[in-house]
C-alpha cells in the first residue's frame, strides 16, 4: 500500500474541505482498503467519515426509512425499526457477504461504491429512495450512473440514505458462490401506485425491469409475471455466471420474491 | 491404567491454537531485518530479453537486488523433481531445468524472476515496482488436452511430454475386453485445485556472519528433507552450516512438501547481503505460485459381464504436471495414481496410462490424497455408471466385485494386507438408510426437487514409505520415519519425531501412544519435531504417514527404552531381568513385588552414583542416560478403505445442489484418537466436496488465473455440508505392531466421487462435469426436462 494522509474529521464540512480529485472518504473500508492494498488505487488523503456522528443511524417516519450514510450493514440487518417499516431492507442487509463485512460496511459505502453486483442499489430503486448528500438530494433514478459511477461529483459527500416504506416488499438474492455478492439480486417493491422490481447484478449496473414492474402494477401476482420472457441480451457475462442464466434467475427471483411479499 | 490409545484425549495443541498464541513464520522477527518482495512474471510464457535493476536499487530503503543472472553465476541449483518415471517404451521421463530466480524465460504467471530487499516492506514493494523487465511474450500453451499438439515450452522437451507411461498389460487387457458383455466408458476432468492453507508460505532467514550458519524458518512440511534439498542439489549451505525450522505451520495438504523458489533464494541472498530477510506471501502469491492439485483428463473403459462381474479395466490419461516437474509433480499421476485405479476390486486385467505434460501454469505436485481421488474418481465413475446401464443397484455391484480373502493381491501393484470392503459397505448402507431412499427422493419430488443418491468405495495405499517399494517405484530415495526418545532425568519425556504437524495434531497422538508405552502420564511427554537442530533426520508429513510410519518409530523407540530400562531396573531390585515385569510404568520383582516405576530408573540411569546403594544401577554392557531412537521402515503401505454413500437435492430452477446427507465408513485399522480422527475425516470430505461443487480454477487462454483471490475462487464453507456422519470398521493393518492405517486424506479421496454420483443419479445419469456447479448443474436440468418431454 503506497502512504498516505490519514484524516478523522467530525464534521462533514471538514470533511468535505479535505476533499480533492486524489482523496477518498473511508466508510467500511471493505472496498477502499483492499483495492489500496492490490495497488488498484492510490490516495494522497484517506478522510475517514466514521467520527461524524451525524452520519450514523436509523430514523423512521411515517412514510420513510432514514439511514444514515456509516450505518453499517449489521446495524439495518439488526434494527427493529427497520424490520417493522421495510423487513425487505433488513432480510437484505443481513444478506450482505459475511458477518465480517456486515459489521464494517456501510450503505453510504455501498452506494457511492455502486458495485454492479452490490445489494443496496437495488433496495434505492425500487424503494424510491432519495439520496442526501452534503451538497442536494438525488433521486435513486439519477444516482446510479454507471458501472462504479454514481452522481457523485468529487468531494460530494453521502449523508443519508431516505426510503419510502412500501406496503410490501422482498429481495431476492441468488449469491456469487465465491465472495457472496449477488450474481444476481431483485428487488420487488409494492407501493400505493405501483411496482418496482429492481435488478443488480444482472447488467453494469442496477435497474428497474421495466416490463416485469409494469405487469406485477396491474397485477401483484406470481401468475402476471409468469412465463415473462427476461431477455438476456445486454447481460453480463463471467465465469460466474452466462446472460442466458443471468436471465433465467431473473425471471425466478422475481417470482420468488411476489410469493415471499 | 486404561488405554490411552484409543480415547478421545482432547488435543493438546488447542490451548495454544484457540488462543491465538501459536507461533507462525510470519510471527518471527530478527534484529535488523530485511523485506524481500518478488518481481514476478505477469506472463505466462516470456523470453526475457533484459533485466534493469537500476532504478529499484536507487529507491529508497533498497538494500539489494538480486536476479536470476547472480543466482546462477553462484550455480545454486534448481527445484527438483523427487522421482524418475520411465516411460513405457524404456525412455527417462524429460525434467528442465527449474532456476529458482527465471534467468532467459519465464513459464507462468507468478515465476520469479528478480527479488527487492529493502529495510521496509512498503519500500521493497516500490523497489519491486521499479525493477524494468524487458519480456518478449510468447503464445502459452494452458490446456493440457492440446498440450502434445502446441509449441514445445522447454528445449528438449518434445511435445511438452514428460513422460508416457504405462503400468499393467495392454494384452491382458484386450483379451479382457474382447470377452466383455459390455464396455463401460467415461471421459472425465479431475479439476485442478488451489489448495489454500490457512497460512500462506513464508519464510525468515537468519546468517550468522560469525558460524557462517543460516537458520531458515519456514512453512514447511518437511524441514529436514528441504535442508537436504537445499543443501545437495540447491548447494546453498553444507548441511551442517544449514538449519531449518519449521515451527507452527498452518495447513499444507501436500502444497508445502516442495522447496520453494523464495526460500532457496532467500537462503543464498541471506549470505550474500549479509542481513536477515524475512518473505512473507500475499494471498495473491499463494494462489499463483503454491503447488497445485489434480488436473487430469482421462478417459477410462470397464469391461463387465452382464451379470455384473467386472473383467478389466484400462484408462487413458493426460495429467498437467503445470510448467515445471516439483518433488511429488512426477510421481502424483503415476504410482500415487495407477496402482490405485482398480479400486477395491477384483479386476483380473488392468493398464493405466498416463502422459504428463507441461503447460504454462503453476506446478501441480502432490495435494491431499495425490493420485488416489484421481484414481478412484475414475474407477467409482466407472462403477457407478456399470451398474446404471446394467441396472443394477449400485451397492450390489460394489458387493459383488469386492474381495472377500485378506490378504488381496490386486492386479496391478499392491497386496492389500487387511480390510473389509463388504462389512464397511454394509454399515454404510444401515448409517445412510440407503434403503430409505425412494421415499426421500419422492418427497423432494413432491417439492418439485431431484433427489440423487450416490455412492462410493474406495480404498488407498498410504503411509508413504516402505523403501524397497517406493525405489522400485522410482523414488529418488528410500522413506522411513524416525524418532527419539529422550527421558529427562527428572522424569519428563522429549519425543523428537521426523514426522510434521501441520494441523494433524501429533503433539496429542504421539503422547497417547507414546505415554501408553512408557507407562507415563500423557503431560509428561513433549513431542518435539519441526526443527533440524532437534531430534533425528525425518522425512516429514505427507501421504497420511505420521503416525503409521513416524508413529512406529516412537513406538519402537520406547519399546528400547523399556528394555534398557528393565536391565537397569534389574540390577536396582537385584534380581534377573527376566524376572522384571513392565506394567503401567513400573518394574516390577515378580518374586519380591519390589518394584522402580520408570522415573525412578530414568534417574538412576543419569544419576549413578547413589549413596545409599554405593553401586551403579548401570549394568555391564550399558552406558548411562535413558535416550533411544529408531528408524523406522514398514513393509508395506497402509491400505484404508471404506464406503461413503451422499445424497444431493437439486433445485432444478436454479441447479443449486445441496448436500442433504452425507455418510463415510472408514477403516483406519486401531484409532489412537477417535476425534481427532474424525476433524481428518470432516476436513477431507470438506476439500472432496469442494473439488465436487466448488472449487474451480480457470486459467484463461493466454494463461492468467481467472481465479485467483477468493472474490473467485470458490472456498467451501460450513454452511455448503450437512452434518456428516461418521463410522469407522477397524480391521488391524497387519504391515505396523500398533495395526493403524493412514487417515489424513481418505476424506478427499472418497468424497468427490460419491457427490458426483449423487448428482449424477439426481440428473437421471446426465454426465456432468466437476464442479457441478449451479450454472452447469441448471443447464443438465434443462435438457433432462426437454428429453423427458420428448419421451412423453
Ligand atoms: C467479501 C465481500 C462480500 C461482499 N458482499 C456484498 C454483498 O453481498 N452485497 C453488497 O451489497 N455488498 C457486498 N459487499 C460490499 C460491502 O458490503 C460494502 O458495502 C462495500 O465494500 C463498500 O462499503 P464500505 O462502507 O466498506 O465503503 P468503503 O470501502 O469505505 O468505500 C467505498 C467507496 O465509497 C466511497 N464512500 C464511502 N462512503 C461514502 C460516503 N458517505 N459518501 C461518498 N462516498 C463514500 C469511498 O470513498 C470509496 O470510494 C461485499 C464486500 C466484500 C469485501
Amino acid at each position: 500500500m503506497k502512504s498516505f494522509n490519514y484524516h478523522a474529521p467530525k464534521d462533514v464540512k471538514d470533511a468535505s474541505k479535505l476533499a480533492s480529485s486524489n482523496s477518498a472518504f473511508l466508510a467500511g473500508g471493505m472496498t477502499t482498503i483492499p483495492s489500496m492494498k492490490l495497488g488498484l488505487a492510490s490516495y494522497k488523503d484517506v478522510i475517514d467519515i466514521k467520527n461524524i456522528k451525524k452520519l450514523s443511524g436509523i430514523k423512521v417516519s411515517g412514510k420513510t426509512v432514514t439511514i444514515g450514510a456509516t450505518t453499517k450493514h449489521v446495524e439495518v440487518a439488526e434494527s427493529k425499526d427497520v424490520k417493522k417499516a421495510i423487513p425487505a431492507l433488513a432480510k437484505l442487509a443481513g444478506n450482505i457477504g459475511d458477518a465480517q463485512v456486515r459489521n464494517r460496511g456501510t450503505i453510504g459505502g455501498s452506494i457511492s461504491n455502486n458495485d454492479p453486483s452490490a445489494c443496496y442499489p437495488s433496495a434505492c430503486m425500487a424503494l424510491n429512495a432519495v439520496i442526501h448528500t452534503n451538497k442536494r438530494k438525488i433521486e435513486a433514478e439519477k444516482f446510479f450512473t454507471g458501472m462504479f459511477e454514481t452522481a457523485l461529483k468529487s468531494g460530494e459527500l453521502v449523508e443519508a440514505v431516505e426510503f419510502q416504506i412500501p406496503e410490501k416488499a422482498d429481495y431476492q438474492k441468488h449469491p456469487n458462490p465465491a465472495s457472496r455478492y449477488a450474481i444476481i439480486g431483485v428487488f420487488v417493491a409494492k407501493h400505493k401506485k405501483d411496482v418496482n422490481v429492481a435488478v443488480t447484478g444482472a447488467k453494469s449496473c442496477v435497474y428497474i425491469d421495466k416490463d416485469l414492474s409494469k405487469k406485477l402494477s396491474s397485477s401483484f401476482s406470481v401468475s402476471a409475471i409468469e412465463g415473462t420472457d427476461v431477455k438476456s441480451s445486454g447481460m453480463n457475462s463471467d465465469m460466474h455466471a452466462s446472460a442466458e442464466y443471468r436471465a433465467n434467475l431473473v425471471s425466478l427471483y422475481a417470482k420468488k420474491a411476489v410469493e415471499a411479499c | 491404567m486404561a488405554s490411552l490409545v484409543g480415547s478421545r484425549v482432547e488435543r493438546k495443541e488447542d490451548t495454544r491454537f484457540l488462543q491465538g498464541k501459536g507461533r507462525y513464520t510470519a510471527d518471527i522477527n530478527i534484529a535488523n531485518q530485511t523485506y524481500a518482495v518478488f518481481v514476478r512474471s505477469p506472463h505466462a510464457r516470456a523470453k526475457i530479453k533484459s533485466v534493469d535493476t537500476s532504478k529499484a536499487l536507487k529507491s529508497s530503503g533498497v538494500v539489494g537486488v538480486l536476479t536470476g543472472k547472480e543466482i546462477a553465476e553462484d550455480k545454486i541449483g534448481g527445484l527438483i523433481a523427487g522421482w524418475a518415471i520411465r516411460s513405457e517404451d524404456g525412455s527417462e521421463m524429460k525434467v528442465p531445468a527449474n532456476p529458482p530466480l527465471a534467468k532467459d524465460i519465464a513459464n507462468f504467471v507468478g515465476e520469479p524472476v528478480a527479488v527487492v530487499f529493502a529495510e521496509t516492506l512498503d519500500e521493497a514493494k516500490e523497489g519491486a515496482e521499479k525493477v524494468k523487465v524487458d519480456y518478449k511474450v510468447l503464445k502459452a500453451v494452458v490446456d493440457p488436452a492440446e498440450a502434445m499438439k502446441s509449441d514445445a515450452i522447454h528445449d528438449g522437451v518434445d511435445k511438452n511430454l514428460c513422460y508416457d507411461w504405462l503400468l499393467g498389460d495392454r494384452k491382458a487387457v484386450d483379451e479382457a475386453f474382447a470377452k466383455a458383455d459390455k464396455i463401460i466408458k467415461v471421459d472425465l476432468i479431475n479439476n485442478r485445485l488451489v489448495p489454500n492453507a490457512m497460512e500462506p508460505r513464508a519464510c525468515v532467514v537468519d546468517y550468522n556472519t560469525a558460524s557462517e550458519e543460516i537458520t531458515l524458518y519456514t512453512t514447511s512440511q518437511n524441514p529436514h528433507l528441504s535442508r537436504l534439498v537445499m543443501s545437495a542439489f540447491g548447494g546453498v549451505a553444507p548441511e551442517n552450516k544449514l538449519r531449518v525450522v519449521a515451527p507452527d505451520v498452518g495447513g499444507g495438504f501436500g502444497s508445502k512438501i516442495n522447496v520453494y523458489n523464495e526460500e532457496i533464494v532467500c537462503s543464498w541472498a541471506s549470505k550474500k547481503i549479509e542481513r536477515p530477510i524475512k518473505w512473507v506471501a500475499e494471498r495473491t502469491e499463494s494462489f499463483l505460485t503454491d503447488t497445485h492439485g489434480r488436473d487430469h483428463v482421462t478417459h477410462a473403459e470397464l469391461a463387465v459381464t452382464n451379470d455384473g462381474k467386472f473383467l478389466g479395466f484400462k484408462n487413458e490419461t493426460i495429467a498437467n504436471l503445470g510448467a515445471y516437474a516439483r518433488v511429488f509433480g512426477t510421481v502424483t499421476p503415476t504410482y500415487l495414481f495407477g496402482p490405485c485405479a482398480t479400486g477395491v476390486y477384483v479386476i483380473p486385467a488392468a493398464y493405466s496410462n498416463v502422459k504428463a505434460v507441461y503447460t504454462n501454469t503453476a506446478p501441480v505436485d502432490a495435494y491431499r490424497g495425490a493420485g488416489r481421488p484421481e484414481a478412484t474418481y475414475t474407477i467409482e465413475r466407472l462403477v457407478e455408471k456399470a451398474a446404471m446401464e446394467l441396472g443394477m443397484d449400485k451397492t450390489e455391484i460394489r458387493m459383488k466385485n469386492f474381495p472377500t480373502q485378506f490378504p488381496f493381491k490386486q492386479t496391478l501393484v499392491h497386496t492389500v494386507d487387511s480390510g473389509d470392503y463388504v462389512a464397511g459397505l454394509e454399515k454404510a448402507k444401515q448409517m445412510a438408510d440407503y434403503a430409505g431412499f425412494e421415499a426421500r427422493r419422492k418427497k423432494s419430488e413432491a417439492n418439485g426437487k431431484l433427489r440423487g443418491i450416490g455412492v462410493s468405495s474406495y480404498f488407498e495405499a498410504c503411509g508413504i514409505a516402505p523403501s524397497a517399494a517406493v525405489m522400485s517405484l522410482g523414488c529418488g530415495v528410500g522413506l522411513w520415519e524416525s524418532a527419539e526418545v529422550r527421558f529427562n532425568p527428572t522424569g519428563q519425556i522429549s519425543v523428537f519425531t521426523g514426522a510434521h504437524s501441520h494441523g494433524q495434531s501429533h503433539d496429542t497422538t504421539f503422547a497417547q501412544i507414546a505415554a501408553d508405552e512408557l507407562g507415563v502420564p500423557m503431560e509428561n511427554i513433549d513431542v518435539v519435531h519441526g526443527d533440524t537442530d532437534k531430534g533425528t533426520f525425518g522425512m516429514g508429513t505427507y501421504g497420511s504417514r505420521s503416525l503409521t510410519v513416524g508413529g512406529i518409530a516412537i513406538v519402537n523407540a520406547c519399546k528400547k527404552i523399556v528394555a534398557k530400562g528393565k536391565r537397569v531396573a534389574a540390577k536396582m531390585l537385584e534380581v534377573n531381568e527376566d524376572e522384571i515385569e513392565f506394567k503401567d510404568g513400573e518394574f516390577v520383582a515378580l518374586k519380591s513385588n519390589k518394584k522402580k516405576t520408570i522415573g525412578e530408573v530414568a534417574f538412576a540411569c543419569y544419576l549413578p552414583g547413589q549413596r545409599d546403594e554405593m553401586k551403579s544401577p548401570i549394568p555391564e554392557g550399558d552406558e548411562p542416560g535413558l535416550i533411544e531412537s529408531s528408524f523406522f521402515d514398514p513393509a508395506n503401505f497402509s491400505f484404508p478403505a471404506g464406503s461413503h454413500i451422499c445424497e444431493v437435492e437439486i433445485d432444478p430452477d436454479t441447479g443449486n445442489v445441496k448436500v442433504e446427507k452425507y455418510t463415510a465408513v472408514d477403516d483406519f485399522g486401531r484409532i489412537v484418537n477417535p476425534m481427532i480422527v474424525e476433524g481428518q475425516v470432516h476436513g477431507g470430505i470438506a476439500q472432496g466436496i469442494g473439488q465436487a461443487l466448488h472449487e474451480n480454477t480457470q486459467y484463461d487462454e493466454t494463461g492468467q488465473l481467472m481465479t485467483a483471490s477468493y472474490m473467485d475462487y470458490t472456498m467451501p464453507r460450513a454452511d455448503n455440508f450437512p452434518e456428516f456422519n461418521l463410522g469407522f470398521t477397524c480391521t488391524h493393518a497387519t504391515s505396523n505392531p500398533l495395526g493403524v492405517k493412514g487417515c489424513g486424506e481418505a476424506g478427499a479421496i472418497a468424497s468427490p466421487p460419491t457427490v458426483m454420483n449423487a448428482v449424477i443419479d439426481a440428473l437421471g445419469g446426465q454426465e456432468i462435469s466437476m464442479p457441478a456447479t449451479a450454472e452447469k448443474v441448471w443447464k443438465a436440468c434443462k435438457a433432462m426436462k426437454k428429453s423427458n418431454a420428448k419421451a412423453a
